[in-house]
């Protein structure tokens, strides 16, 4: 870690790289130029060397993504680059900081990127939200608007979302840039065959898109040798809780956990101990805090039952409750489920209904089953992973905290309003329709 | 209501030349008229949708899967406070609570005079300066309990 570098953020402490003047000082769009000079099959060769892996929550390689486009005789429709800038995994903010901080390399990467896949018209669909980081990327764009050397006849489009959790899963996105409501699609067929507009589409996240330039300045055969197998490079981690230093933190993966947590988040404020992690944004299956030896990779994190995520490390300290953290995270789930599926739909605000009757002491022992039974019949029931994610991770909740779900089951929460979760105001708490169907009895 | 050189209309049309196909202005001319309107009544409903060549009814539709979108009037001030998972372990509620008693308004509500609407959003996308409060669509970060009178503050001055 000593002699460690960041690649992705590299840079940005020492300069302003939001200036194209400053990003070109460190060589910035060199490596476009350089690339224009290769065929786009040695991009897509490189990439693939490079051991790349979708950062957005997949994993999926990047290079064998691109190499699904079909070739323009074989479909005449334009290839378009769709940037998922949708960002809202509770707990992950890394696309926030890169976008923020590093938008020439995130341009360059799109159009590297953009002349792999033989595209000339780039769309970043960015949330709503995130009104700094767009304008930073809107004004980088007018700061290149002249320079034709750098955009080599590419239109790139900023797309501003509108808030919706689900505009992050690809097809919704894609429904949503076309001017939809934002509900998945059914795959096949996948976007690189028909995506938006009907053509082919490679919908690539942002972070995936800003090491795209470094992996071709230093080659992907060095590239492959940060990080370990199956998991190189870096990944941008972002931690958050209850530790001492929140933020944003480049690191090669194969670093462990407890290194993640204790090392760069300086561990537990108020001397309180570490209770649990969601490693991979709220999405993920939970891990106690003897499970944080784990090395922080795709196979590690598989081997003991959760995943990488979207990199959003979440420290709980041992002040929370976990049925009280099961209440929120289903509520968010419930809020975001597009209401497509019915299993999602209704399955998440069942999972709240359960829950919250545990947290008041007025569930019995076979409701507890109750709750994972209806997990159970949202997996693998769905379009898109959203329902499914919300009943893995609540489930982990059970799996790993039983005797705690049990204590509720006489006289109500032990921890009560000590639990910096109780009583928190869910923004679907906080709508005015009423909802239309109860847990049967 | 179309005409004049920055109607809605042209605005709109302006949007809808920039993409290969115009049905992709959808939520940018939405957004225009929110802008423009504060929120988007059914009259903002019924020109958005004669600019888009669609129905207001698709147009509601299309608004009401989004939270940005307003289907009700709201106050001069949005502020917006982030309560999930990694706020919340830090203080949230507290910080929300603090909003409500300076603002005199429920989360979800807006004040009697009309100065500011208040309510709790899912993840900003800044867990790791938590608490994230939005004034306005601004990040604000770290923001604890102490904070929100002297924010408040500030957006009385701004009227």
């Amino acid at each position: 870690m000593a002699d460690f570098q960041p690649i992705v953020l590299g840079g940005a402490d020492e300069r302003d790289l939001t200036k194209l003047a400053e990003y070109e000082a460190i060589g910035g769009y060199e490596t476009l130029a350089k690339a224009r000079r290769s065929e786009p099959q040695a991009i897509v060769e490189e990439l693939l060397t490079s051991g790349l892996r979708g950062r957005g929550g997949a994993f999926f390689a990047t290079g064998r993504k691109w190499s699904f486009i079909p070739k323009p005789d074989q479909n005449p429709n334009p290839h378009y680059l769709v940037v998922n800038a949708d960002e809202s995994e509770p707990g992950s903010f890394k696309d926030h900081e890169i976008l923020a901080r590093v938008p020439h390399r995130f341009i360059e990467g799109c159009l590297i990127t953009a002349h792999a896949v033989e595209s000339k018209q780039v769309f970043v669909y960015i949330r709503g939200e995130y009104l700094g980081p767009f304008e930073v990327v809107r004004d980088a764009l007018e700061e290149i608007r002249d320079r034709t050397d750098i955009l080599g006849g590419v239109t790139i489009i900023v797309h501003r979302g509108a808030g919706a959790y689900i505009c992050g899963e690809e097809t919704a996105l894609l429904e949503s840039l076309e001017g939809k409501r934002g509900q998945p699609r059914s795959k096949p067929p996948f976007p690189a065959i028909s995506g938006l507009y009907a053509s082919p589409t490679v919908v690539n996240n942002v972070e995936t898109l800003a090491t795209v330039p470094p992996i071709l300045a230093m080659g992907g055969e060095k590239y492959a040798q940060l990080g370990v197998e199956n998991s190189t490079g870096t990944r941008v981690v972002s931690l958050s809780g209850n530790l001492e230093r929140g933020g944003n933190y480049e690191v090669p993966h194969g670093i462990t956990l407890r290194e993640l947590i204790y090392d760069l988040g300086g561990g537990i404020p108020g001397g309180r101990q570490l209770k649990a992690v969601i490693p991979g944004g709220s999405s993920t299956v939970i891990l106690t805090a003897d499970e944080i030896d784990v090395s922080y990779d795709y196979d590690s994190l598989v081997q003991v039952g959760t995943a990488m995520g979207s990199a959003g490390v979440i420290a709980i300290d041992d002040r929370c409750c976990m049925v009280q953290l099961g209440i929120r995270v289903s509520e968010f789930y419930e809020h975001e489920s597009c209401g497509k599926c019915t299993p999602c739909r209704e399955g998440t605000r069942w999972m709240t209904q359960i829950l919250r009757k545990l947290e008041a002491g007025e569930a019995s022992e076979s409701e507890l089953d109750l709750l994972l039974d209806v997990c159970d019949r949202i997996n693998g029931k769905c379009l898109c992973p959203l329902g499914e994610t919300a009943a893995m991770a609540v489930a982990s909740y059970v799996d790993k905290f039983r005797e705690e779900f049990i204590a509720h089951l006489d006289g109500g929460c032990p921890f009560g309003s000590d639990s910096p979760l109780d009583e928190v105001l869910a923004p679907v708490a906080q709508h005015t329709h009423s909802p239309v169907a109860e847990v049967p009895a | 209501m179309s005409s004049g050189p920055s109607s809605l209309y042209d605005e709109i049309q302006g949007v809808r030349a920039t993409y290969p196909e115009p049905g992709s202005a959808t939520l940018p001319a939405l957004r225009l008229a929110q802008e423009r309107y504060g929120w988007l009544s059914p009259e903002a409903f019924r020109e958005v949708a004669e600019a888009l060549e669609e129905t207001p009814a698709f147009c509601m539709a299309v608004a009401s899967f989004y939270d940005m979108f307003h289907l009700e009037p709201v106050g001069r001030h949005l502020v917006e406070v982030c309560t999930n998972v990694s706020c919340a372990l830090v203080g949230a509620q507290q910080v929300l609570e603090a909003f409500e008693e300076e603002l005199a308004v429920e989360a979800g509500g807006t004040s009697e005079d009309g100065f500011a609407t208040l309510r709790t959003v899912e993840c900003l996308g800044g867990c790791g300066w938590a608490t994230i409060v939005a004034l306005d669509h601004r990040y604000r970060m770290n923001v604890q309990p102490g904070d929100v009178s002297a924010i408040v503050e500030e957006l009385r001055a701004d009227g």
